[in-house]
């Protein structure tokens, strides 16, 4: 187990990247704990991938380093970085039986018959395995042989980390949750740092300590799953987390005072920088629909089980609510509400309010 | 360079070898051949060239060799392509066995084949036709086309043919409009195997040709045999035969691998 | 999974009528013949199984056969390795793979006598690039007219310079279409590059290689056209494989009945042999 550090890390798939836009990762310093759960979440194409790539030696990067343990590993080839992947699609030794693609990594390393022999079995109990270990793999489910793709991480004692790269695309939806529990489960008993991968929010949410959001090759915000949520540092953030994403509204500053559309609204807290474009951001789940406020018209109003998302228009500009009370009616003249400590502004995307006291 | 591509470049080489002496040997005269040896043309000529494309026998050979792949490549693949599709999408009584059946008729060896269809033509009087070679060459390229043509089809999801209907095309309009289209890669791999096999084929075309669809390579071997041994008009008509295929694999360049990849050969 | 639909007959149909045609016609003719004397002048006599015994027990045919296994063994030995080797070594991507494979198909877009032809030339003793070089550059005496051996060597030479071609490009879309994944997680994995070969290469490949030998196994044991035109089975009789043997028979003899009752024979060996082999090799898949 160790602590991963990157330190400038730039990485371009071009020969001679000229202008900022010829790079897949713009520039990534990260400092991961010994043993975390974390997420590497982004839409596709934000470089996630390929930072993962990098990490696990896959891929060099164009310039900085990856130290391991403040060891520096950038020059180091995949096997001796002792790092674990599993990819989105399960790869499996079809050939071989669920026992030997366990023991594959192990032998590839010249440890001895028993020890292959107990660790095996160890992992394929945490697997729940056992009982197709003697199967040709070939003939396992899809999450058995994404299992077996784990396990041939788990078999290592040596691992740094484990790294997990969309692992859950080809599982179907029931199934999904369940190895979702288990792989955080294995998480907690065996305590090794592990990365995952992923454009799913709920994923990289239930899963990671810490998520780190990227987009278009940099990072947006380090954060906890709550942090992420209640306080995002940039509206991608705000957008890209939650269901649906938060309002992201056009502001203006009059005489000192943040106004939406003309109607003046109360922030969480001072505003330290009001230059650029600005915008106000507020979460659907903090729009209550009251009796004063912004007026509007219902124009949507979508059951989603227990609570309902409700679509409102401000002079053509949708406003999104969430309410667990009995919904308004399509068309309906209602007034917007907005909490104000959960009310911030934005400045050319980026933050732009302090928590008020 | 990595140290590995020598192997495919040594092979390559060890394969252009005969070729090139083969188009060296058409550039020469025939004095020059039986003289000695020389690695290059001495007295580059084109006479050899000149005489094929100026004496009927050579240029018409030429092109009933191509009337007659062409024909069977089109035959072979409107036959196998609905076959294809029920082998795909159906289960029939004796599917499998007709399948098998089918793929064994590539197995028949052609010399065994040779009189008997000599006799079966004749006798439905289509002998010394351009299309009795080319239902002839059906034999081994229906169920070849067939198999690869196969496997592409099962590659789409039967969804497609589901959505389709429901959309309200009758069964011909998608199988042309919406099915055939989508599986365009497989129908041209399928064209290059039936045009690959008819053009090398000798045995069966010389047997079923006299005079009028005489393909030109036969009209080789006769040159080869008869006018004493005009090499450099041999090694002509030769280079000639090599270009019709190198066409038509510049064309499928990118499918060849590709085809064998996504059908399930 | 497939709908139950007996209206596939309808589909087939066509390919059904044209394939029955050129096979079951042909086919009872040749049965015909091999239960049949003939002394010319369209008359037949029945002679019942005769002919098989015969053949079953000529030196000639057991001759030709040993050659003809002897041809085969020999020419999947060398292609089958050589061609995975060599589409192995191949580049996975990028401007050479089109260059590389348009190059490779060359040969097996020449029509079999022209293989022939060209290969004659090519190796004639004295204007021939390699009979040349082979005489009078490297010193080593060379006439395949007159040496068994040599004839053999070059007959053999000539099939892995024919065919190699379709065993690299049967491996090499099999190689390419394994997943990028399957390479990083095998370097993860401290594979070596012979467990890479062993453990993902080659059962990737074990479909088309089936396909591979198979056609390979196939077409050189029906092979005629090449080996005619280059030795005319000679010197003697030691290139004359089962085709050749049974033309001379059918045609130069016009000996039908024995010549149609060794077709079948022939026929049957190929048949159970390819049987045997696709058998063998999908037993695992199920």
């Amino acid at each position: 187990m160790a602590r991963i550090t990157l330190d400038n890390l730039r990485h371009s798939y071009s020969a001679n990247p000229v202008s900022t836009d010829d790079y897949a990762l713009k520039e990534i310093d990260l400092d991961w704990t010994d043993g975390g759960a974390y997420a590497l979440l982004g839409p596709s194409g934000c470089g996630k991938s390929t930072l993962l790539n990098i990490i696990s030696g896959l891929l060099n990067p164009t310039s900085g380093r990856v130290l391991f343990d403040g060891k520096d590993v950038t020059a180091l080839p995949p096997d001796r970085r002792n790092i674990a992947q599993v990819f989105q699609f399960p790869v499996i030794y079809d050939t071989m039986t669920v026992y030997d693609n366990l023991a594959f990594p192990l032998r590839n390393r010249g440890v001895d018959h028993g020890q292959i022999d107990s660790r095996v079995h160890e992992i394929a109990t945490m697997l729940e395995l056992t009982d197709s270990l003697s199967t040709r793999a070939s003939h396992l489910t899809p999450d058995n042989k994404q299992k077996i793709s784990m396990g041939r991480g788990l078999v290592r004692d040596d691992v740094n980390a484990i790294m997990f790269d969309e692992p859950l695309t080809v599982i179907d939806p029931e199934l999904k949750w369940k190895l979702r529990s288990k792989l955080k489960e294995l998480h907690q008993s065996i305590a090794s740092t592990m990365i995952y991968v992923t454009h799913d929010q709920t994923e990289a949410l239930t899963f990671a300590d810490q998520v780190v959001v990227m987009q278009e090759g940099e990072i947006v915000q380090i954060g906890t799953p709550i942090e992420l949520f209640e306080r995002p540092l940039h509206t991608f953030v705000g957008h890209f987390i939650g269901s649906p994403g938060m309002n992201i509204l056009p502001a203006e500053l009059v005489g000192g005072a943040i106004r939406f559309l003309g109607h003046a609204v109360e922030l969480e807290g001072p505003v330290k920088n009001n230059q650029g474009s600005l915008e106000i951001g507020i979460r659907p789940e903090y729009v209550r629909i009251g009796t004063t406020g912004i007026p509007s018209v219902i124009r949507k109003v979508a059951d989603i089980g227990r609570r309902t998302v409700i679509e409102a228009n401000v002079n053509d500009i949708i406003v999104n609510a969430i309410t667990e009370d009995v919904p308004p009616e399509q068309g309906e003249e209602v007034y917007l509400e907005f909490k104000p400590s959960q009310t911030r502004l934005y400045a050319d995307s980026w933050i732009a309010t302090e928590v008020g006291a | 360079m990595k140290p590995r591509y020598l192997v495919p470049i040594i092979y390559i080489l060890f394969l252009l070898l005969p070729i090139y002496w083969l188009i060296a040997m058409s550039f020469k005269t025939t004095n020059e051949i039986l003289g000695g040896f020389s690695l290059f043309p001495q007295n580059f000529t084109l006479d050899n060239y000149r005489t094929i494309f100026t004496e009927s026998v050579w240029y018409w050979g030429y092109f009933n060799s191509i009337l007659y792949v062409s024909l069977n490549t089109v035959i072979s693949l409107i036959a196998a392509l609905p076959a294809a599709y029920a082998f795909s999408r159906y289960s029939f009584i004796g599917d499998k066995h007709l399948f098998f059946w089918l793929l064994t008729n590539r197995m028949a060896p052609a010399a065994v084949f040779a009189l008997p269809f000599f006799q079966l033509y004749s006798s439905v009087g289509l002998f010394d036709t351009h299309l009795a070679v080319a239902l002839a060459h059906c034999l081994f390229n229906i169920p070849l086309a067939v198999w690869i043509l196969e496997g592409f089809m099962s590659s789409v999801p039967k969804e497609l043919d589901e959505t389709a209907y429901v959309d309200g095309y009758s069964f011909h309009r998608f199988f042309i409009t919406v099915f055939i289209p989508s599986i365009k890669a497989g129908v041209g791999v399928a064209a290059f195997f039936c045009f690959m096999f008819s053009w090398v084929e000798l045995l069966l075309a010389k047997t079923l040709t006299a005079v009028d669809a005489k393909p030109i390579a036969a009209t080789m071997t006769r040159t080869a045999s008869s006018a004493g041994y005009e090499l450099g008009l041999l090694a002509a008509a030769g280079v000639l035969t090599i270009i019709p295929g190198a066409i038509v694999i510049y064309f499928v360049r990118n499918y060849i691998a590709k085809g064998f990849a996504l059908g399930r050969v | 999974m497939k709908t139950v639909n007996q209206h596939g007959w309808l589909f087939v149909l066509p390919v059904l009528l044209l394939v029955a045609f050129n096979a079951l016609v042909p086919l009872m003719t040749v049965v015909n013949y091999s239960v049949q004397e003939t002394f010319g002048n369209n008359q037949f006599f029945w002679v019942g199984l005769r002919w098989f015994e015969e053949i079953l027990q000529s030196e000639r045919f057991h001759a030709a056969l040993g050659r003809q296994m002897l041809f085969t063994v020999t020419i999947l030995i060398i292609e089958i390795p050589l061609g995975v080797a060599i589409a192995l070594a191949m580049p996975r991507r990028g401007f050479w793979v089109p260059v590389c494979l348009v190059l490779m198909s060359l040969p097996l877009l020449i029509p079999w006598n022209v293989v022939g032809a060209m290969w004659n030339i090519f190796t004639l003793p004295d204007i021939g690039l390699l009979g040349y070089t082979l005489n009078n550059v490297l010193g080593i005496d060379y006439n395949m007219t007159q040496d068994p051996l040599a004839a053999w060597i070059t007959v053999i030479v000539m099939d892995v310079w024919h065919w190699t071609s379709l065993v690299v490009l049967l491996s090499y879309a099999g190689l390419i279409s394994i997943p990028e994944a399957y390479y990083q997680a095998a370097k993860i994995d401290g594979a070596s590059n012979w467990s890479v070969f062993r453990h993902i290469q080659l059962p990737k490949m074990k479909r088309v290689l089936t396909i591979a030998v198979l056609l390979r196994f196939m077409d050189s044991f029906n092979i005629y056209t090449e080996p005619f035109v280059l030795t005319g089975g000679g010197p003697g009789n030691s290139t004359t494989l089962l085709s050749i043997d049974l033309v001379k028979v059918a045609l130069g003899q016009f000996d039908l009945g024995p010549a149609a009752a060794m077709s079948l024979i022939y026929f049957a060996i190929t048949l159970a042999v390819s049987w045997l082999f696709y058998t063998l090799m999908t037993r695992d898949d199920r």
